[in-house]
């Protein structure tokens, strides 16, 4: 049960883990018939072995697609990878051909998406599923390859794992088709799972299973995570560092004890405003934010959040804000500083 | 800002008449969908009990949230209470109207008292109708304005009601944001002067940012315009935000009901607890102190749901009795209405 609300937070010592993602300066867009859409503008950002890291934002932030190009999952076209670098383990994922790529994917680096019953096979059994890339990656019989997709299952709490080895996805509930997700990427011991809305077509009583789930499961098996949410809720009980998006880019980066209790960002702060507490009696009304987040087929000028922002000054809307260094671990895409209300320099 | 001098005209009228009944009462309401097979030869195996007796009153100007997991049957009630789906047994009052007889005028009455805002804002639109076609529909078929320019001015008065620009008349759905398409389906909702609104997960669909304008929208014509809610959701936080009182839904029965701060301050029963210790709070000090109940398993089918106590075989301080007979409905502080075997009374004097 505490496992849930365990993930290391010592921020304030420097983290020593080796870094295991590091990514510079991603830029994705797609060339569509209205015109060309920016989809990540410039992100950079580091996960370190064993981290779980939030990459929390609203839908087409471009949250998804950051992580899918490191995988070569984008179409292309009408998906381009503009310009950056990727580096997983010192080796640059972006250049990869397609073989060597397919041999990382689901090996060491796995990924969960949010519908369980899409990234699943209707036709194939979970038995074909679950071996399947155990017999890819690895030199197996196929008994022993159904050996380990039992010791898998049960590992990810499915009840009578040798029964059900050979049902259809369809008939498991939500929860457990995503716990099959979960084993299927386990299978190859990744060293990096990137779980793409794992939780958000779940209920809550299930989304914290599967939470509770993944963090038992990153504890034993040393796993970093990525974790792409909009749910900032989520990302309180499960992270250690957040990245916040909007419109493509990184507007804020901090640990989540920060991130929580001195938001740098006017985008940061005005979401968690936005957020009614069940902890909580009700205090006011809830601060919504104007607007809707910009179309991205407008490469924009200035800060995109700028038209939405009640800190908006003339340079918000000349000038694109780089990521300013706070403090320690915190940075914010910001012309204002929150803390003092004056303008920032470069 | 445009009031609304039909509608506060009504409920002044009721008030007048000394008439403080609820608006809206739900008696051991139930609904079952037969389960069918056969191409031919049909035949029915065996029923679905999607709501399984419920009973509750809604207070005029109150907000009543219905809260469950998927499957619960909480949209069924809501379309059942309404009359959208036939009652298989029990009745549903509408401002008095009995639901379930209603018919001819009686029943366009109703229609026009009671509407609903759906889930999704993408498919309850017609696409190929403009902003102006789809709001003014009801104003058409309950006959409400009989000029065209008349109704035209009603559609451009509720499209600035719910802060949408006029301008935008004769556009269609596609055209606009989610939020924006929800603003169209709640103008529509109360293009007929409605006192009652079932609010089936109005914002669920819809990004963060945008959620709290819509909830804000909602308050701001539940003020101005009197109406009364059945919000219907499963997102726990918001239901607290914006609700009077909550009900708490399992399989087809309520299992608790109270004033919302007092169920979510000191939940009663074991499955409002787990719900509510399952909701992530976005304050990480708060989410590490917090204990979690995980539930085990899964909720069980509604073609079957299991004897007794439809929570024991999941309720973590189930006892043997709790499997074979079925709680009382039971108000064990005022207003305070639990289903459980094991909670006792406290504050009873």
């Amino acid at each position: 049960m505490s496992a849930l609300m365990t993930p290391a937070t010592k921020h304030d010592q420097p983290d020593k883990r080796p870094i295991l993602l590091d990514v510079k300066n991603l830029e994705v867009c797609f060339h569509t018939p209205e015109g060309t859409v920016y989809a990540v503008n410039n992100i950079s950002y580091q996960v370190r072995e064993g981290e779980v890291l939030a990459v929390v934002g609203e839908s087409g932030c471009g949250k998804s697609v950051s992580m899918m190009a490191l995988l070569g999952l984008i179409p292309k076209p009408p998906g381009d990878i503009a310009g950056g670098q990727a580096f997983f383990m010192d080796r640059d994922l972006l250049p990869m051909s397609e073989e060597e790529l397919a041999s990382i994917r689901g090996g060491e680096i796995a990924m969960v998406f949010q519908d369980p019953m899409t990234s699943l096979n209707p036709v194939l059994s979970v038995r074909r599923q679950m071996t399947e890339s155990l017999l890819r990656h690895y030199d197996m019989t196929g008994e022993q390859a159904e050996k380990r997709a039992i010791e898998l299952m049960e590992l990810v709490g499915i009840p009578d794992p040798e029964r059900r080895l050979g049902d259809y996805p369809h008939q498991f509930s939500g929860g457990m088709r995503q716990r099959v997700m979960i084993a299927m990427m386990l299978a190859c011991n990744p060293s990096l799972l990137i779980a793409d809305e794992p939780t958000t077509a779940l209920d809550v009583t299930i989304q914290a299973q599967i939470i509770e789930l993944m963090v038992r499961m990153r504890e034993h098996l040393g796993l970093a995570l990525i974790w792409i949410t909009h749910d900032l809720g989520v990302v309180a009980g499960l992270a250690e560092r957040v990245i916040v998006m909007y419109a493509g880019m990184i507007v804020e980066e901090a640990d989540v004890d920060n991130l929580f209790e001195n938001p740098q960002h006017p985008y940061t702060l005005a979401l968690l405003g936005a957020l009614p507490r069940v902890d909580r009696r009700r205090d006011s009304r809830l601060k919504s934010i104007p607007g809707a987040p910009p179309n991205l087929l407008i490469a924009p000028r200035g800060c995109p959040f700028a038209p939405r922002c009640e800190y908006t000054f003339d340079r918000c809307r000349e000038e694109r804000p780089p990521l300013f260094s706070i403090s320690a671990g915190q940075h914010s895409a910001c012309w204002i500083d929150l803390a003092t209300g004056k303008p920032r320099e470069r | 800002m445009i009031d609304n001098p039909a509608l506060s005209s009504i409920n002044q009228a009721l008030a007048d008449n000394g008439d403080t009944r609820p608006l809206v009462r739900v008696i051991d309401l139930k609904k079952h969908f037969p389960i069918r097979q056969g191409i031919v030869f049909q035949k029915t195996t065996g029923q679905v009990r999607a709501v399984d007796g419920i009973s509750f009153e809604i207070d005029r100007g109150e907000t009543l949230g219905l809260v469950g997991e998927s499957g619960c049957g909480k949209s069924t009630a809501g379309r059942t209470l309404l009359g959208l789906y036939p009652a298989t047994t029990g009745e549903s009052y509408i401002a008095g109207q009995h639901v379930q007889t209603a018919k001819g005028e009686e029943w366009m009455l109703i229609r026009r008292q009671a509407q609903m805002i759906f889930q999704d804002p993408f498919a309850s639109l017609n696409p190929r109708w403009t902003v102006n076609a789809i709001i003014g529909e009801p104003l058409r078929v309950h006959n409400l304005i009989e000029s065209d320019t008349g109704r035209v001015e009603r559609v451009k008065e509720l499209m600035a009601l719910v802060g949408l620009d006029d301008r935008y008349i004769n556009r269609f759905p596609h055209e606009f944001s989610g939020g924006q398409r929800q603003r169209i389906g709640i103008a529509r909702a109360l293009a007929s002067d409605p006192l009652f609104l079932v609010c089936d997960e109005p914002i669920s669909a819809l990004d963060v940012s945008i959620q709290a304008q819509v909830v804000n929208l909602l308050e701001d014509l539940q003020a101005r315009l009197g109406l009364t809610y059945l919000f219907i959701a499963h997102d726990l936080s918001m239901v607290r935000h914006i609700c009077d009182r909550v009900a708490v839904m399992y399989l087809g029965v309520i299992v608790e009901m109270s004033p919302k701060d007092e169920l979510y301050e000191e939940p009663l029963h074991p499955y409002t607890q787990a719900l509510l210790s399952a909701v992530p709070v976005p304050d990480p000090k708060q989410a590490r102190k917090r204990k979690r109940i995980v539930l085990e398993g899964d909720v069980p089918s509604p073609i079957n749901p299991p004897p007794g106590c439809r929570f024991h075989t999941r309720c973590p301080i189930a006892q043997p009795h709790c499997a074979t007979h079925e709680p009382e409905w039971r108000e064990i502080q005022p207003q305070h209405w639990v289903a459980c075997h094991e909670v006792e009374p406290k504050f009873r004097s």
